[in-house]
């Protein structure tokens, strides 16, 4: 008895001591938001990803997870807890997914989801970056003989429940004047499965997705995606509203990746070029210079342990949607500097 | 059955004691009562308050108004009119609509062939016999999503597409898209329908002497006749892709009906057999004794008097089949569940009222059919004594 009273003086006093040490540090860096306390807490960032899509967020056989959103999760987690494996995957339903952010089962959800206005205003979420340009495309049978989109006049579609698609072509429908019919399935394997058995004329979903489900026809040769897109798909990273710390965190991790590529900073060349480049703008987005990291009250090397996690944006793209991967031309995806919509704001 | 001597003691003694005679209850008991009643009130007080806390907290707020905006999706498959223009609430009911109907068609296919399947199960012919165990088996020994499945993937592989469709008097077409049949085109089609129904239950009634051919056939067939004269009809068409004009029956609505309606057949057909057990030997031999055939015993003595064990475990069926429409969201049929847990949950982002919504709607239909089949169990059952 007296013996545990005397245990828990010491460990209360060295709680005190602890605690002062960080209020005097906390003059010096910003406090981490509640957010980076919770996730230091647990030791993991609790990612919400897609429940298994090709391209975005797939398992192995041996049950890791790999992907374009993936890499985004190992790459917030290495800029924060400084090892890109200490990632909580939490798989997520279309249906589910903001509700499981809103009720905080997960700090960050990079799951293929569309940015809107009500997702933003309604839900009370922080879109904080656009990481893909989508658009909704339509995979359709050969034999229908058709080549755009608006000759789909009276055709069946079938998609996936739960998502912006089918408002989108109810939406499309309505400003040309057509009429094509949809069926909503709530996975994609039956939806697949009923439009080859000939139920639908063709499949709809994101251009990025699109290329994934062609790869898995019996004869993918007797399907061919049509020209062109029915709407903005921008797919993006999405947080709660609230914790600002955890928004520019989150914001400045997607920049310095896209930032990275711009400056030809990659995956293996990152731990030499933080040492040896004399490119002052290099030296600012590799935490050498500027003290950044420090400004958001991580370490300085956090854009340094993001890039060796994940690779630099073109290298993520390339793994999962280049020629080697599904094959998916990068269009929109690529930076601004080579006709694409990627513009990351300048590490200044 | 052991006779009673078989019993132990104290069993017996209390079955056959009568009961108590009524006292009132003392202060005590009451006071207990009032007790646990007002701290069951207190959990679900301090649970609600819980919960709206927490949602205060996480910005979520509860607000009925979004089912007045503009739906702005299709529905595939519809009983009433719907355009994409019409409100979310106005979606419920649609989409309620469907979800009844389903059930509807799978509780009366689940009923019919439960009935053949415990028919043939009791039947002496060890073929029939053996049939109906075997599909028994297989049937409740299978996942239920999974035959659904099944079913629709089976459907869609046999139908053929729509270019080559099969035609019946190029009136009515089947292919992969649907069952389509000629439409009318003015309402006073329905109404002479009607008309016709409500004359055929009148006479019958009143002329109880005549056979039904006469006094239910002749005025509904004549009102048929009536209807088709009145108005033109919207035949099915070949228009690009799939068939135009008329009514279309989807196979997403055949795949659930068969898929749940089979299912619970298998179920059904137990519970049928046991009720038939029930009925008294000496009843089926008292009616070979009158000169009925074996059939008319079954129909007239002994299935009656079965219906009345069965009901309260047929009623747990159907209940069951409501329940289990929502498995058409799986494959893409238009139910509550596809149309408002997911298309209005994902574009309102009103996770917690919609959700509460369906469960409203399931709650409503399933104690509206429990509250007839109990009023019918009750009615069997003073009759009977």
């Amino acid at each position: 008895m007296k013996f545990g009273n005397r245990v828990r003086f010491w460990v209360g006093a060295a709680v005190a001591m602890l605690a002062a040490g960080t209020v005097q540090a906390q003059t010096a860096i910003p406090v981490p938001g509640p957010t980076v306390t919770a996730i230091k807490a647990r030791g993991a960032l609790a990612c919400g990803v897609d429940t298994g899509i090709p391209g975005f967020a797939f398992q192995d056989s041996k049950g890791a997870w790999h992907g374009f959103d993936v890499a985004y999760c190992r790459a917030l987690a290495a800029a924060v807890l400084g090892d890109p494996e200490k990632v909580r995957y939490v798989p997520t339903t279309t249906p589910a997914r903001f509700t499981v952010l809103q009720a905080g089962e997960i700090e960050v959800l990079i799951r293929d989801s569309t940015m809107t206005l009500t997702r933003s205003v309604q839900l009370h979420l922080d879109e904080v970056a656009t990481n893909f340009y989508a658009g909704q495309g339509f995979l359709v049978s050969t034999k229908l003989g058709v080549s755009k989109i608006t000759e789909l006049n009276g055709a069946t579609i079938c998609t996936l429940t739960g998502a912006t698609l089918e408002l989108n072509i109810a939406d499309f429908a309505r400003t040309n004047g057509t009429k094509i019919g949809t069926l909503l399935f709530e996975k994609s394997d039956e939806a697949v499965a009923a439009m080859e058995s000939g139920r639908c004329d063709g499949y709809t979903d994101d251009t990025g997705s699109l290329a994934a489900v062609r790869s898995t026809l019996k004869v993918p040769a007797d399907w061919v995606v049509l020209e062109g897109v029915i709407s903005k798909e921008p797919l993006g990273l999405h947080i709660r509203s609230g914790d600002v710390t955890w928004r520019n965190i989150v914001f400045w991790v997607d920049a310095a990746l896209k930032t990275a590529e711009e400056a030809g900073v990659t995956k293996s060349n990152a731990e030499d070029m933080a040492k040896n480049s004399k490119d002052p703008l290099v030296k600012r987005l590799l935490g050498a210079e500027g003290g950044f990291g420090a400004m958001l009250g991580l370490n300085n090397d956090w854009t340094l342990q993001a890039i060796k996690a994940a690779g630099n944006y073109g290298e993520i793209y390339d793994e999962f949607f280049g020629p080697k991967a599904l094959d998916l031309a990068r269009g929109q995806n690529k930076l601004w500097s080579q006709g694409g919509l990627h513009y990351a704001l300048p590490f200044r | 059955m052991s006779t009673p001597a078989s019993l132990p003691a104290g069993n017996g003694r209390g079955l056959a004691r009568p009961p108590p005679p009524a006292r009132r209850p003392s202060f005590k008991a009451v006071a207990w009562q009032v007790l646990a009643m007002l701290a069951v009130a207190g959990l679900i007080a301090w649970a609600a308050r819980n919960a709206g806390d927490a949602l205060a907290r996480r910005n979520i707020d509860v607000d009925f108004a979004f089912l007045l905006t503009r739906a702005g999706f299709d529905i595939p498959f519809t009983l009433t009119t719907w355009a994409s223009s019409d409100s979310y609430g106005y979606a419920l009911w649609v989409a309620g609509l469907n979800t009844v109907l389903a059930a509807a068609l799978a509780i009366l296919l689940a009923t019919l062939l439960g009935l053949v399947l415990a028919l043939m199960r009791l039947s002496a012919n060890p073929l029939a016999a053996w049939t109906a165990r075997a599909t028994v088996e297989l049937l409740r020994n299978t996942p239920q999503l999974l035959q659904v499945v099944f079913w629709y993937f089976a459907v869609l592989q046999v139908l053929p597409g729509p270019r080559a469709s099969l035609a019946l008097g190029g009136a009515v077409f089947l292919n992969v898209r649907g069952l389509f049949f000629p439409a009318p085109l003015s309402p006073w089609f329905g109404y002479a329908l009607g008309a016709g129904v409500l004359l055929a239950l009148g006479l019958s009634r009143l002329l109880p002497r005549l056979p039904l051919t006469l006094t239910a056939g002749a005025p509904l067939l004549g009102a048929t006749a009536l209807a088709g004269a009145l108005t033109g009809w919207d035949l099915p068409a070949m228009r690009g892709f799939n068939f135009a004009g008329g009514w279309r029956l989807p196979p997403e609505l055949l795949a659930l009906v068969l898929g749940i309606g089979i299912y619970t057949a298998a179920f059904v057909s137990e519970n049928i057999r046991a009720s038939i057990g029930a009925v008294g030997w000496g009843q089926r031999e008292a009616a070979r004794s009158l000169g009925l055939s074996p059939g008319r015993s079954m129909r007239l003595v002994v299935l009656p008097q079965a219906l009345r064990t069965l009901l309260p475990p047929l009623t747990n069926h159907y209940l069951n089949i409501i329940k289990s429409t929502t498995l058409g969201a799986a494959i893409a049929y238009p139910e509550i569940l596809q149309i408002f847990a997911r298309t209005v949950l994902n574009q309102s982002g009103r996770a917690i009222e919609t959700m509460t919504l369906v469960l409203g709607v399931f709650l409503a239909v399933n104690l509206l059919v429990s509250a007839a089949m109990n009023r019918w169990d009750r009615r069997l059952a003073f009759q009977g004594r």
